[in-house]
């Protein structure tokens, strides 16, 4: 029985403010308040509201068949609690109703697994119990921030107790095997990996609209005959995106919120397809066959590697710059310190700064309040020297930072 | 194609990116096989030699043989116009100058940049008749307001197309104070020529704006830079915390050379060791080193005056940064050359060259904190700037005068079709 399997990121970074070198010594407040909460506002209006209450029909209408995942990350999570209660409502309404699942990744989107393990594990951990208390759920899968992955995230996640793990569907590590069957990571012996089946996945997230597409318009029906048609040997075929592509990326003017409604009943008009979560598709079926991937590889740009974080020297320089700090950021022990340490960390502020002028390149304009990543990294920068000073001061100059 | 060319400036006769802009488009024109004559005011009669037969105005009547040119120029001549003195004019008042002087094959035209500037313009528009009667051509390309006179007669004369090509407008050069007889020429010229065009889109807005040209009238073909041919001739040892931000341009109002100073005195507040020089001469000369001494940077502020030829190439290599403030800059060639010797660039936006620079920090031209905080960022990380030099290589690579001429050649065909 071929399962669909759907997994939904949702993520906001906390934007920076302009910062120049003027203000190091002088400004300690980093986060643009007003850019996130306009921002937050927009997405909440045109994506995550209109999105949930059509998920939420979806699975009363097809009576726990509808199945899907989510993955949203801790700081966003923070921002619905201060800002949109309304909106983290209608996410815990959804994971209510028992057809929901939610990923585990790390709390602030970041890319500490490349730079301290410890890190890492902390941030996953925070997740974990930050989704407890919000949904009383207990996270059994993992997922990457943008989908990285290597043999050596897996073989740390498996032993942190995760089931199941997903990542790219990449060309290059497939080599011509299937990315609808399951495997198992290289070194690892319980846990299951789920790859992403990127041209079906970019079809929506990308393709919908595009009118040069020989395809366009795309409807519900046709995507579905598509997935009707594929190789009935295969046992899942996993479609993973980024939830702001219902209103945000596709705007609503596209039809993407009709495509959505109808695209369920249409691939259940098959009868031997299902929809079904990571775990349960973990549940379900057993991994084909080992699969080694030494390198890093991610879903981010055609070259599905970490160069849109780490691909050129501003980016290299501002991030080791940030991890320098860990020690002592440990050593200072304050909650403040600690959390705007791990601010900075989302992987966002990296991408900015991305130089590949591509086709890739109008995506990194996603929500990016920089006209250039010149300006991306002097800002960070900036912010970071500032930063650097500030756990650098005797304690004792602290007021009310310390536990 | 056989081209006659109106120009106020051409190696060696530059005052600014004119004549630059004019050497790098006529070269990539000849080198597709076509052929320029380029009429300038006068051209000393020791021009070097040209890929264009270069023809001066100024005491027409030169024969060719005499500015026979090597190889490398062949395909472009020069000439020069001499001319009288007359302070202002109106449009009535051309028509009475240009005949009054009917007739006259034997005109004086300095080609300078001063107060009798319009008679010059008026005087080289005539002789543009008697050039044009001598030699066949398929299309006329007037560069700036100088050549209106001089491409319309020719165009009068031959009945081959017109097209005026518009490097800068008064209100690039002189803000709001416009003179009015500039702007009357200017106008006259954008509406009697058959084709336009401007430099940069940003230059195209103006003359719909300010001109009210129809849009489809006007083609945009932005500016190139010529490689050096010998790159890397001065290698200079620099000691890596010695900095230096570098203007380079006519001490003008429209290069905005007032921002410069006042971003120099916020950065030497937090870096005190850093260099500024500002090579170039202008009307604004005094009142900078006024403004440098009252601000009390003298130490670390130096003008190099007006610098030529190699001056300029040890100045771009001893550089760490390159800043071009520009009030208005219809195009901007000269961060295009700062980038070609591995220099940083931090340009305004009001500038036609950041429609095509992606790897040059910009910013608005009156933000001096903005430009502070960045000629520091550039200054303090070194990763920023190594980024900006490796992406620049990659991007000067397409932007070339062969790509310029291409669309240069098409608006010739348009309107010869």
């Amino acid at each position: 029985m071929p399962a669909l399997c759907l997994y939904f990121q949702v993520h906001q970074p906390c934007r920076l403010r302009h910062y120049t070198i003027f203000d190091v010594n002088h400004v300690h407040a980093y986060e643009d308040g007003g850019a996130n909460l306009e921002i937050l506002n927009k997405v909440a209006d045109q994506c995550y509201l209109p999105a949930n209450r059509i998920m939420l029909n979806l699975i009363r209408q097809h009576a726990g068949q509808f199945r899907i995942a989510f993955s949203i990350s801790g700081i966003l999570l923070d921002q619905l609690e201060r800002h949109r209660p309304d909106v983290l409502e209608s996410f815990q309404a959804l994971v209510r109703t028992g057809s929901v699942e939610l990923l585990c990744e790390t709390y602030y989107h970041s890319l500490a697994f490349l730079f301290s393990l410890k890190e890492f594990k902390h941030q996953v951990m925070l997740h974990k119990k930050k989704i407890q208390s919000l949904f009383g759920q207990t996270p059994k899968t993992f997922c990457h921030t943008e989908l990285i992955y290597n043999n050596d995230l897996a073989k740390v996640v498996e032993k942190m107790n995760f089931k199941t793990i997903l990542a790219e569907g990449a060309d290059r590590i497939l080599a011509g095997r299937s990315c609808h069957a399951l495997y198992r990571p290289a070194g690892c012996s319980k846990l299951k990996l789920l790859l992403r089946d990127y041209p079906f996945s970019d079809d929506i997230a990308f393709r919908y609209s595009d009118r040069k597409w020989p395809e366009y318009p795309l409807t519900a029906g046709k995507f579905a005959g598509w997935l009707h048609h594929t190789d009935a040997a295969d046992t899942v075929i996993n479609l993973f995106m980024d939830y702001e592509t219902f209103g945000e990326h596709q705007s609503q003017e596209t039809g993407i919120f009709d495509f959505l409604k109808a695209f369920p009943a249409e691939i259940l008009k098959h009868p031997d397809f299902c929809f079904q979560t990571p775990s349960e598709v973990a549940a379900t079926f057993e991994p084909s066959m080992s699969l080694d991937i030494p390198d890093f590889m991610s879903w981010a740009d055609e070259d599905r590697d970490l160069t849109a974080w780490l691909g050129n020297g501003m980016q290299t320089d501002a991030i080791q710059t940030l991890y320098k700090m860990e020690p002592q950021v440990y050593r200072r022990n304050s909650p403040q310190l600690m959390d705007t340490w791990r601010m900075l960390q989302t992987s966002d502020h990296f991408y900015y700064m991305c130089t590949k002028w591509s086709a890739d390149g109008d995506v990194h304009q996603y929500f990016n309040p920089y006209p250039s990543p010149y300006d991306a990294y002097i800002n960070y920068m900036n912010i970071l020297d500032d930063f650097s000073r500030q756990l650098h001061k005797k304690p004792s100059s602290d007021k009310g930072c310390n536990p | 194609m056989q081209i006659l060319m109106f120009g106020w400036e051409f190696p060696p006769f530059v005052s600014g990116g004119l004549g630059t802009a004019c050497f790098g488009m006529t070269r990539a024109l000849t080198d597709l096989g076509h052929e320029i004559v380029f009429v300038l005011p006068r051209t000393d009669g020791d021009g070097k030699p040209s890929h264009v037969k270069l023809v001066s105005a100024s005491g027409v009547a030169v024969p060719d043989r005499d500015l026979e040119e090597p190889s490398v120029f062949q395909g472009l001549s020069i000439r020069s116009v001499d001319s009288v003195l007359r302070p202002y004019l109106s449009k009535g008042r051309y028509r009475s100058l240009l005949s009054g002087s009917h007739g006259s094959r034997f005109l004086t035209i300095t080609g300078d940049y001063g107060a009798d500037l319009i008679s010059e313009v008026v005087r080289y528009g005539r002789v543009a008749g008697v050039i044009a009667r001598e030699r066949p051509f398929d299309v006329i390309h007037a560069h700036d307001w100088m050549t209106v006179f001089a491409g319309i007669e020719a165009r009068r004369i031959s009945g081959r197309p017109l097209i005026l090509h518009i490097h800068a407008l008064e209100f690039d050069r002189s803000g709001e104070n416009i003179n009015q007889d500039i702007y009357d020429i200017e106008r006259y010229g954008l509406e009697a020529a058959d084709h336009v065009i401007a430099v940069s889109h940003y230059t195209k807005k103006t003359m719909i704006e300010r001109y009210g040209i129809d849009p489809e009238k006007v083609t945009v073909v932005h500016n190139a830079v010529t490689r050096r041919e010998a790159g890397g001739i001065y290698r200079v040892e620099k000691d890596p915390l010695q900095k230096v931000v570098l203007f380079l341009g006519r001490i003008t109002f429209q290069k905005g050379p007032d921002y410069f100073i006042e971003a120099a005195a916020k950065v030497l507040q937090e870096m005190p060791e850093v260099t500024f020089i500002m090579a170039g001469a202008g009307d604004m000369m005094p009142r900078m080193v006024e403004r440098v001494a009252e601000l009390g940077i003298g130490s670390r502020f130096h003008f190099a005056g007006f610098l030529k030829g190699d001056d300029v190439e040890r100045v771009f290599v001893l550089s760490d940064l390159y800043i071009m403030p520009s009030v208005s800059e219809p195009f901007g060639i000269s961060p295009l050359e700062a980038m070609l010797y591995d220099v940083p660039v931090i340009i305004s936006r009001q500038s036609g060259v950041s429609e095509v620079l992606q790897h040059a920090l910009k910013v608005d031209f009156w933000d001096v904190h903005e430009l502070a905080g960045k000629i520091m960022a550039v200054l303090k990380y070194p990763s920023l700037a190594a980024e900006m030099v490796e992406r620049s290589r990659e991007e000067l690579k397409h932007i070339r005068w062969e790509h310029a001429a291409e669309k240069i050649l098409s608006v010739y065909n348009t309107c010869l079709s």
